[in-house]
């Protein structure tokens, strides 16, 4: 990891009206211009004067994760890195269907895409308060067991040699991110109230349905799923931007 | 007595706490949010025997065990059914405590405005969801205390006044057990409207609506004897 002395804001790739109007530029300039901003200035001057000065994002997310019982960190690491992939996982004029590759995985793993979006809409209706609905990669679980009993960090291989992984949606309370679990994330949905509270009020469902039919940006889901399958470390991820 | 449990109507019109609560926020809360707690609970309850007839107070205390879709929708509404009269419109109440809630909060805090401020600390303390309480403790003392989500302090296996993930004690509480007589709601549907992030704002507005009067009646005739207020 290269030195730094303060994590920035990165803007999200695209204006701030540019999701309109399924996402408001009032919902985008408070998530983005007041939320995500905290978070940055409020781990900012956590990690003044410490070690973790000269980490990366990710890298103050794991070590903060601390296997289990988060240290004040955790909070405003977390939550920096979920609002950036969040943005990234949106683009003016998205939503319609994934192709190629994933979708090939998606319905191998799902079904069909329709059971896919009903199963991360579930996610996104029982995340009770507030957090985050996720498609990820998981590597399947008895692969999973078998590498960590060997406490290899090759990637995990099926009966054929191949990576073997499977897609999943999973959930997260507050902010909690399944990079902790070792999973790659593929996409992501913020139901805190404050990402839909302004433009749908307590209409979760609602954003829910306009976040899959007109938001996601299925090209950086394409993208990040390229760049996993061509990666030795499952539990590293980068942002495509 | 029990289920069917039935959304409360307010004491005061939508905009009568205006301007510190708007009226579109009440409109969704208690239309919204509460309603859907209490047609949820409904649901969660059917054909379930004996959890059809209990009390709200009682079906509270057993809440965690009985899983989450009793657990969030049970604690949502009674959390919801106190916090309306846990308000009322700017001058309609006496704007502090009086008589023995008095003598307690000087005795426990030092003073009103020192308990004040502990409360907004623990409100602004709190990562996520969930609500912020004033109850009395096992040995009689006043305590704040908060809970996650929908939970409260009145359910058996609660966690009291832990941040989620990071586990650490929210800020002026002790993580005591207590009988709440008030509280005050977190969630950021309580505020968002009006407040968006702001919400040190909301904390600090919302004590020209809190009903004292109320209040001293939930603690002399319920907490301070060590009762749950008993809502149906």
């Amino acid at each position: 990891a290269s030195p730094r002395a303060e994590f920035e804001l990165p803007p999200p790739p695209y204006e701030l009206d540019a999701l309109e109007p399924h996402m408001s530029k009032n919902t985008l300039e408070f998530h983005w211009g007041k939320h995500h901003r905290a978070y940055v200035d409020n781990l900012n001057k956590q990690i003044a004067g410490t070690e973790e000065e000269r980490y990366s994002l990710e890298e103050v997310v794991l070590k903060s994760y601390n296997n289990g019982t988060p240290t004040p960190l955790f909070n405003n690491a977390g939550q920096i890195w979920n609002h950036t992939f969040f943005w990234e996982s949106m683009k003016p004029a998205g939503g319609g269907a994934p192709k190629g590759k994933l979708l090939q995985l998606i319905n191998r793993d799902f079904g069909s895409f329709d059971e896919f979006k009903t199963q991360f809409k579930a996610a996104g209706a029982t995340q009770f308060g507030s957090g985050w609905a996720w498609l990820v990669i998981k590597p399947s679980l008895e692969e999973w067991i078998a590498q960590r009993q060997t406490g290899s960090d090759e990637p995990v291989k099926d009966k054929d040699g191949n990576i073997a992984k499977s897609l999943a949606v999973v959930k997260t309370p507050n902010a909690v991110t399944p990079v902790v679990w070792g999973d790659v994330p593929l996409l992501t949905m913020d139901v805190w109230e404050h990402a839909y509270y302004l433009d749908y009020q307590n209409r979760r469902p609602a954003y829910m349905d306009v976040f899959l039919d007109q938001l996601v940006n299925w090209d950086a889901v394409e993208a990040r799923l390229e760049a996993a399958l061509s990666t030795v470390n499952l539990t590293q991820q980068t942002f495509t931007s | 007595m029990g289920g069917p449990f039935k959304l409360p109507p307010l004491l005061y019109d939508m905009g009568a706490l205006e301007p510190y609560i708007d009226a579109m926020t009440m409109k969704v809360h208690h239309g919204g949010h509460h309603a859907t707690y209490v047609s949820k609970l409904n649901d969660a309850i059917k054909g379930k025997g004996e959890l059809e007839s209990m009390k709200l107070v009682d079906l509270s205390q057993t809440a965690i065990k009985m899983g989450p879709a009793v657990r969030n929708n049970c604690g949502g509404h009674y959390n919801h059914t106190l916090f309306w009269t846990y308000m009322a419109p700017k001058g309609s109440s006496i704007t502090k405590p009086t008589g023995n809630l008095q003598a307690a909060i000087d005795k426990n805090f030092g003073s009103f405005d020192q308990f004040q401020t502990a409360f907004n600390n623990a409100c602004a303390g709190v990562f996520g969801s969930g609500w912020v309480w004033l109850g009395v403790a096992e040995d009689g003392r006043l305590s704040i205390e908060t809970t996650a989500n929908q939970d409260n302090p009145l359910m058996d296996g609660v966690v009291l006044s832990q941040n989620t993930a990071t586990g650490d004690r929210v800020p002026g509480t002790n993580g005591r057990k207590i009988i709440p007589f008030m509280g005050q709601d977190v969630w950021e549907h309580a505020y968002y409207l009006k407040y968006q992030n702001r919400k040190t704002e909301y904390f600090a507005a919302w004590w020209n609506v809190v009903n004292w009067n109320k209040i001293c009646e939930y603690y002399d005739q319920y907490a301070s004897k060590k009762l749950y207020i008993p809502v149906a």
